[in-house]
């Protein structure tokens, strides 16, 4: 629980700087898709900060196991992402944007958002788990 | 230069924060919201310690006023609706399904492993098919924000 509260600082503190040196929201499905889809220094601050993202990635993955590969089969994987990624931009948030960044704002459709995916995200692990018993490790 | 170097460090604190706390492995988020599992809080560990660092910034720290074009996610200017709510519902049964968010899965890619390359590509994919109507802001050139 002390990593995961440290951990959790971390994250308050990146998405603190993020809002006062750049002036944005850190939320990640936001970055990613204006990685892709916004325009010159707008999209290079965003793939700038996907880089520091993907350099942690890799250097944890080489010095730790905090970065174990995904278990689960292909097919749900890509239905997942595919759910994730429209899901993200269609509610206008993820777990950092509308979690973190808008909680911490007090904003009530941040809160009716987080309420929601964590809602549906507890129903899809109890029907995978505990009703068609899938994936499950022993 | 001086932005590009601040989102950078931004994103790297953000990372390691993500892999310091564990949440970088599906087990662990599988763990909070398998609520008739073995439960564990540790999700809800990252989230407050997350934001009472940001809210304390917010509210005694920040100087700068975030520019007027990008509220965020949370715009308090938008209504809740339907896309608030429906989209948050479809992210959370694909969360629930793999363990992923978007920070983690691309955070995963630091393992090389083939099924997080599946997972983010499906994850931009997703995204894309979203926000098609962006698409032809590319040749018109003009500032592109969807409220959707």
């Amino acid at each position: 629980m002390l990593f995961a509260i440290i951990g959790g600082a971390l994250i308050g503190l990146s998405a603190s700087l993020y809002w006062s040196l750049n002036g944005r929201v850190a939320g990640i499905s936001g970055i990613l898709s204006g990685a892709l889809l916004d325009h010159g220094h707008e999209r290079w601050m965003k793939i700038s900060f996907l880089l520091g993202l993907l350099a942690a990635g890799v250097a944890f993955a080489i010095f730790t196991d905090r970065v174990p590969a995904p278990t689960l089969p292909l097919l749900p994987l890509s239905a997942a992402g595919l759910l994730v990624g429209f899901g993200t931009r269609m509610s206008g948030g993820c777990t950092s944007g509308h979690g973190v960044c808008g909680l911490s704002r007090l904003s009530v459709r941040s809160l009716v958002a987080v309420l929601t995916f964590m809602f549906t995200a507890a129903l899809t692990v109890f029907v995978v788990r505990h009703v068609l018993k899938l994936w499950v490790q022993a | 230069m001086k932005a590009l170097a601040s989102a950078l460090l931004a994103g790297l604190i953000f990372g390691v924060g993500l892999c310091v706390s564990g949440m970088t492995n599906p087990e662990n988020i599988a763990a909070f919201l398998d609520v008739f599992g073995e439960w564990s809080p540790n999700l809800a560990g990252v989230m407050l310690g997350a934001i009472a660092v940001h809210a304390a910034w917010l509210r005694w720290g920040a100087r700068k006023r975030v520019a007027a074009a990008d509220q965020g996610p949370s715009g308090s200017g938008r209504r809740i609706d339907a896309a608030l709510v429906g989209g948050a519902a479809l992210f959370g049964v694909g969360w629930g399904l793999s363990g992923y968010c978007p920070g983690p899965a691309l955070v995963a890619l630091g393992s090389g492993a083939r099924g997080a390359f599946v997972f983010c590509l499906a994850m931009a994919a997703g995204m894309l098919l979203r926000e098609a109507p962006r698409w032809t802001t590319r040749r018109s050139g003009k500032a592109s924000v969807i409220v959707p």
